[in-house]
């Protein structure tokens, strides 16, 4: 097999070739230090401010797709194919202002300014996906921004201005689409990518089959795939990644599709790329899918990486499991497959094997009777990891539980299932009385920790409060049981 | 070239003109274009000349140790390290305490105080290679005890890191014998970090002799520079610190740069190359001071119908291992504690405490806000008490005609508290919609509602006397154009814009020929902070003392050439009037430099009437007060304690606006900040004295989804300043911070609902969901 030493793209107008590429090089740090592109900030360096927000876009089925991303995180490795569009390209020729900029500055979006070219990129992301926005999108597309001046309302107030500016379908990324298309198209050879520098080691595998064999040669490789969270054991722990094995290149790992009663996730397919089918197929997941992360962690972060890393806080195993959700893992040609929850052993300790990884994700369909939820408890509502989170399964049949599937993040270390809880459920009427004894057991499943999100008590009396709210929501009632902005 | 060829002159006859960006006008941030374009310039920002090092700290992971031994041989070792600087290394004084108490070293020497405090700094030839070589120090640690919390520290008899403030009038003692009902209570009420969006950052580069220029993110450049000389061990004449903007300041890059500053500078002239250094997000907010936590143990007396009779506080203050700006922001807290309140009889004590912990700083509202909550604390433990609404409590015992001594013995003179609380109340439909969430609450649901009316009165002037001057620099160029300098610094106030509007309104110029200036010592000397809400109040009036100089100097010139009266000199916008002709005014200063007219001026400024003798606690420490209230409305859930905040309406006193736009920026961001101080921003320890939550993955300050969605902001565009500032306006940085209280209240009045409004929940700060949740509890168990 024919292999490539570089990596292409185009950054804003022009086609960029680079070989010396470490595995853990960032592009906030290529556009700041090598391009001398300073309007992109570093805040955090994180991925939770927003303040580096870029678009990357990215050839999928010829389909050419713009995405707002955390450059902070987003490893340059990833960029191979891919347009990458910084706020820099957004004026026009004599300095003229793109309709987003004029509206943040007629509505003094802006006061420090340092958060305000990630405001604008992140908006225009949302504008020429949605450009007449409600609120609710708005905020949910500001999610990953952070800003300390303004208290927001008059970035709002901007952003539901924007189209009166201009309209998307004459914005360069528009006009231009056809030609980067092409350009893209020529750089996407479907050759593997190897990356060399003193110290570091990359690969680009051509395709998933060679994904397999370039783990098999490397059983030691860093997987990478959407990078929001071996992003930050480079930014933050300052860990060395090499050797590292890229994936978030490979469209046949971005599949999702339904058939025969089960939806079928390639583990490349990102929490937002899986909202539309997963929120569809199960319409609980709606508001808990808006509130994993931000909307750039959601464009880059995988759910088969949630799953992969084995976090006791990751928000989609506890629903994983609750759906009865299974987890297919390959190694070289060989393939397994488990229950999401047998997939994580102990903290830090997942059932998979040096060279293997995780291909796919497998999550049957809702059965008739069966009555789902999915909670999640932050300190703060939206962009928080979670001090507790459930998903809830509970099959009810003439008055009766016949199944119960109750796993909770948060609450131990790792994702795990009430096993006692579900005992207590199964069997027993569906009633008030039956949800409150079950609750009761719960602190025989769990004895949560505390730390900086929660109390242990907490975690306890809100993880029972859940089960009571989850009883309230299928009750008849005529009192609200959950907040709603107005 | 011809002088029509610029960019922004307008061709306007004279006559039919009006002025572009006087003032009392709403006029956009001046780089509000190179904001949105990504064109704005930080201090990150700026090319690095060839030969650029980073400095990077290697910061102590102990809360209160002795350094038995530091071994850096292998941060020596690694990788494109230049240098490593340690104590020893610091040729001038090892200190950065800004009032001189010689407590803060800059890099530790024998013992560390707290868990993030700098032993070294590593110089290597990218930030890179210098955080990675920081990791790699071997420090031998003697553990010693620590103490964390404000209140444990008084147990333990830790010190006071400064001396504490006392306050009285009448006596409190025989009052509250005597009143027919008290109250004790204590209240928790947490720090906060800044979360400015640019961290800390200062760029040294040497010059020749002994000079040092710093381009730094700093509110107050003088002090920096001071700072440097003094750890230098040089004069401050050769300390030059630009500064052209800041992301974001809030206090927290008051005196908290110094450090950074410092180094930078230390190791720029021991290398004789270019230093930056930059900390990551973590190590800034761990190694750099927040606002400060308090304890508060308070007692009210108070009569049948809820009148206070007598108040006494002590306050103990969270202050970290040394003094920094302890002493004001402790002294702030008191002088606010009676926030819009007449207390008949009253004794406050600060207790500033020295404790294992990062040094707390300046911090929006500087102490006020942790005293103002009490005061609001102490009304709503009256009106549980006496089962009346809150609001009414409020009014009852508002400073009002011979009720109007503060607890310092200034009379409050300019009081509007009741008329902004009336006009809010009114606007805002106060009363029916309390009584439709008392409605809601009373059937009972998970989903309970709170709502609360608080107001603020907030003293505007530096406590600290000699901070109330200010300095400017005008230039009028032969072109006409204007070159504007100031004391003070833009972090996204809006003050250069402001200013700039005064000197626009002063010659009649348009704002596009104003040129707004980076703030550097070598213009303007020995400024203040800019910090106190005073960056307009003192600079502008600076601004115009200069612009008023060379006016005056005009006018003369004008009377004499033309053979007019000077009264018949009039700038009117663009051009001069001069008895009937009308001189476009780039042609007028034209004339007049041929005239060898001095054509630039130094203004100056301070504050009149402020005293303060603070040994005796008496004296007019504010020049005037700033109002506002606002009232909150909230939903929570009583099974999680997680909640929203439905909706807001504010109605803040801002004299006569400069800038209404701007304000009116000022008083939503505040308010917002205000709230997340109160709501989910949490800092946490963990035992062994390290700050866990030193991010934004874990410290949460607001999102755009966290502020109401019905948000009513407005001025109150009736008032006016009594006292002369500059236009009648008053400062506005920091008192609708405190209008965030209201969101406290509003939460605890929802969680009063499940035992029937019968307790004061006495939620404390920040009400996170947890607090919430778990005062339901409380009450719930005691219903």
């Amino acid at each position: 097999m024919t292999t490539r030493s570089n990596i292409q793209f185009l950054l804003n107008g022009d086609p960029v070739t680079l070989d010396a590429i470490g595995a853990g090089d960032t592009l906030l740090d290529y556009l700041r230090l090598q391009k001398r592109l300073t309007g992109t900030k570093e805040g955090c360096a994180e991925g939770d401010c927003g303040a580096c927000t870029v678009l990357v876009g990215r050839l999928d089925s010829g389909q050419l797709h713009y995405e707002a991303v955390n450059a902070c995180i987003r490893f340059m490795a990833s960029l191979d194919g891919c347009h990458i569009v910084t706020v820099e390209y957004l004026s026009g020729p004599e300095g003229r202002m793109h309709p987003v900029q004029q509206a943040m500055v007629d509505f003094h979006g802006s006061q420090c300014g340092f958060c305000t070219p990630g405001f604008v990129m992140s908006l225009y992301a949302l504008w020429m996906e949605t450009p007449e926005p409600t609120e609710t999108q708005i905020e949910t597309a500001l999610q990953g921004n952070l800003c300390r001046c303004t208290g927001y309302e008059p970035i709002i107030r901007a952003a539901q201005s924007i189209n009166t500016y201009g309209s998307p379908a004459q914005d360069a990324l528009n006009t231009e689409r056809a030609a980067v298309t092409a350009q893209l198209e020529k750089m996407v050879d479907g050759q593997r990518v190897e990356l060399r520098t003193d110290d570091s080691f990359a690969i680009l595998p051509a395709d998933v089959d060679d994904l397999a064999a370039a783990l098999l040669e490397h059983p030691d490789a860093t997987m990478v795939a959407g990078a929001t969270d071996v992003g930050l054991w480079v930014t933050k722990f300052l860990k060395t990644i090499s050797p590292a094995i890229f994936l978030s290149h490979l469209n046949e790992l971005r599949d999702i599709e339904q058939s025969d009663g089960m939806i079928r996730m390639g583990a490349g397919v990102s929490y937002s790329g899986s909202a539309d089918t997963l929120c569809t197929a199960f319409p609980h997941l709606r508001d808990y899918w808006d509130r994993i992360a931000g909307w750039q962690i959601r464009n880059m972060g995988t759910v088969g990486g949630n799953v992969a890393n084995g976090s006791p806080i990751g928000d989609t195993p506890p629903i994983l499991i609750a759906l009865g959700a299974q987890v297919i893992l390959r190694k070289g040609d060989a393939r397994r497959t488990l229950p999401v929850e047998a997939f994580f052993i102990d903290y830090g300790k997942q059932d998979l094997a040096p060279g293997e990884f995780v291909e796919r994700i497998d999550i049957p369909l809702a059965q008739p009777g069966s009555l789902h939820a999915a909670y999640k408890i932050s300190k703060r509502r939206d962009e928080d990891i979670s001090s507790v989170a459930v998903g809830l399964n509970v099959t009810v049949q003439d008055g009766q539980i016949t199944d119960a599937r109750i796993a909770f993040g948060g609450m131990a270390a790792t994702p795990k299932r009430a096993a006692t809880v579900e005992a207590a459920l199964i069997g027993q009427d569906w009633s008030e009385a039956t949800i409150r004894a079950a609750a009761a057991e719960l602190p025989k499943d769990f004895q949560p920790l505390t730390d900086w999100r929660a109390s242990s008590d907490y975690r306890m009396r809100s993880a029972q409060n859940l089960l009571r709210r989850f009883w309230l929501e299928n009750a008849a009632t005529d009192t609200p049981v959950r907040l709603m902005r107005a | 070239m011809h002088d029509d060829t610029r960019p922004n002159a307008d061709l306007t006859p004279p006559a039919q003109r009006t002025l572009s960006g006087g003032v009392h006008v709403d006029r956009q941030h001046d780089s509000a274009v190179k904001h949105v374009t990504g064109r704005a310039e930080y201090a990150d920002d700026i090319a690095e000349p060839i030969g650029t090092l980073h400095a990077y700290l290697g910061l102590s992971e102990r809360a209160h140790a002795k350094l038995r031994s530091i071994d850096l041989e292998a941060v020596r070792n690694a990788p494109g390290v230049i240098d490593v600087l340690t104590a020893d290394d610091i040729p001038g004084v090892n200190d950065v305490s800004p009032t001189g108490r010689d407590d803060e070293p800059v890099l530790a020497t024998d013992t560390v105080q707290f868990w993030g405090q700098p032993i070294f700094a590593v110089i290597a030839e990218t930030r890179d290679l210098a955080r990675r070589a920081a990791h790699l120090a071997q420090i031998d640690y003697q553990d010693l005890p620590h103490v964390l919390e404000a209140d444990a520290a008084r147990e333990a008899d830790m010190p006071y890191v400064t001396p504490p403030l006392t306050l009285q009038r009448g006596d409190a003692s025989d009052a509250m014998k005597t009143a027919p009902h008290r109250i004790k209570g204590q209240m928790r009420v947490g720090g906060q970090d800044h979360m400015y969006l640019e961290g800390h950052i200062a760029f040294a580069i040497p010059g020749e002799d002994e000079d040092v220029i710093l381009h730094s993110s700093t509110q107050h450049p003088t002090e920096a520079q001071h700072m440097v000389a003094h750890v230098l061990g040089i004069a401050s004449n050769a300390v030059t610190v630009n500064v052209r903007r800041m992301g974001g300041g809030f206090g927290g890059k008051e005196t908290q740069m110094n450090l950074f500053c410092a180094v930078a500078a230390v190791a720029a002239k021991r290398l004789n190359r270019p230093v930056k250094i930059r900390p990551d997000r973590d190590d800034d907010m761990s190694a750099t001071g927040k606002r400060h936590d308090f304890v508060v143990d308070y007692e009210v007396g108070f009569d049948n119908e809820g009148k206070i009779l007598a108040v006494t506080g002590d306050f103990a203050a969270r202050c970290g291992f040394s003094s920094d700006l302890s002493g004001p922001v402790t002294d702030r807290a008191l002088f606010h504690a009676d926030n819009a309140y007449f207390y008949p009889n009253v004794l406050l004590n600060s207790h500033p405490m020295k404790t294992n912990t990062v040094s707390n700083t300046a911090f929006r509202g500087f102490g006020g806000p942790q005293g103002v909550i009490i005061a609001e604390r102490i009304i709503e433990e009256i009106a549980y008490h006496r089962g009346r609404d809150s609001l009414d409590i409020r009014k009852l015992n508002f400073y009002s005609e011979g009720r109007d001594i503060t607890p310092y013995h200034q009379t409050v003179e300019d009081n509007i508290t009741a008329e902004i609380v009336a006009d809010l109340e009114a606007r805002s439909d106060y009363a029916k919609r309390r009584q439709a969430v008392l409605d809601w609450n009373a059937k009972g649901g998970v989903i309970r509602k709170g709502i609360a009316l608080t107001p603020v009165k907030f003293g505007i002037s530096f406590t600290a006397t000699w901070y109330n001057q200010a300095g400017a620099l005008v230039h009028v160029y032969s072109d006409g154009s204007i070159h504007l300098n100031h004391g003070g610094t833009e972090m996204g106030q809006g003050l250069n814009t402001k200013v700039a509007q005064v000197v626009a309104d002063a010659f009649q110029a348009d704002f596009e020929t104003i040129k707004i200036t980076k703030t550097t010592t070598e213009k303007v000397p020995n400024t203040s902070a800019t910090a106190a809400s005073s960056g307009t109040d003192l600079n502008g009036m600076a601004a115009l003392d200069a612009c008023e100089q060379i006016k005056a100097r005009l006018v003369t010139f004008a009377a004499e050439k033309w053979s007019v009266a000077p009264d018949a000199v009039q700038f009117i916008p663009g051009a001069v009037q001069i008895g009937d002709d009308i001189i476009p005014f780039r042609d007028f200063i034209k004339a007049a430099y041929m005239a060898r007219i001095h054509l630039s001026a130094a203004g100056f400024y301070k504050t009149p009437k402020i005293h303060w003798d603070r040994d005796k606690g008496t004296g007019r420490p504010f020049y005037y007060y700033a109002y506002g209230a606002a009232v909150s409305e909230v939903s929570i859930d009583t099974l999680t304690g997680e909640y929203i905040v439905d909706r807001a309406d504010i109605l803040h006193d801002v004299g006569r606006s400069l800038n209404p736009v701007i304000d009116r920026g000022q008083v939503e961001g505040a308010f917002i900040q205000g709230m997340g101080w109160l709501t989910t921003e949490e800092l946490w320890w963990d035992d062994k004295g390290q700050l866990r939550t030193h991010a934004p993955s874990t410290y949460k300050i607001p999102l755009a989804s966290d502020r109401p969605r019905i948000f009513n902001v407005e001025l109150a565009d009736w008032s006016e300043n009594r006292e002369n500032t500059i236009k009648r306006s008053k400062a506005v940085g920091e008192p609708p911070f405190m209008l965030g209280i209201s969101v406290l209240e509003a939460l605890s009045m929802a969680v009063a609902s499940v035992d029937d409004y019968r307790t004061c929940p006495r939620l404390d700060a920040p009400a996170t969901p947890e607090r919430v949740l778990m005062a339901v509890e409380r009450l719930q168990g005691e219903g």
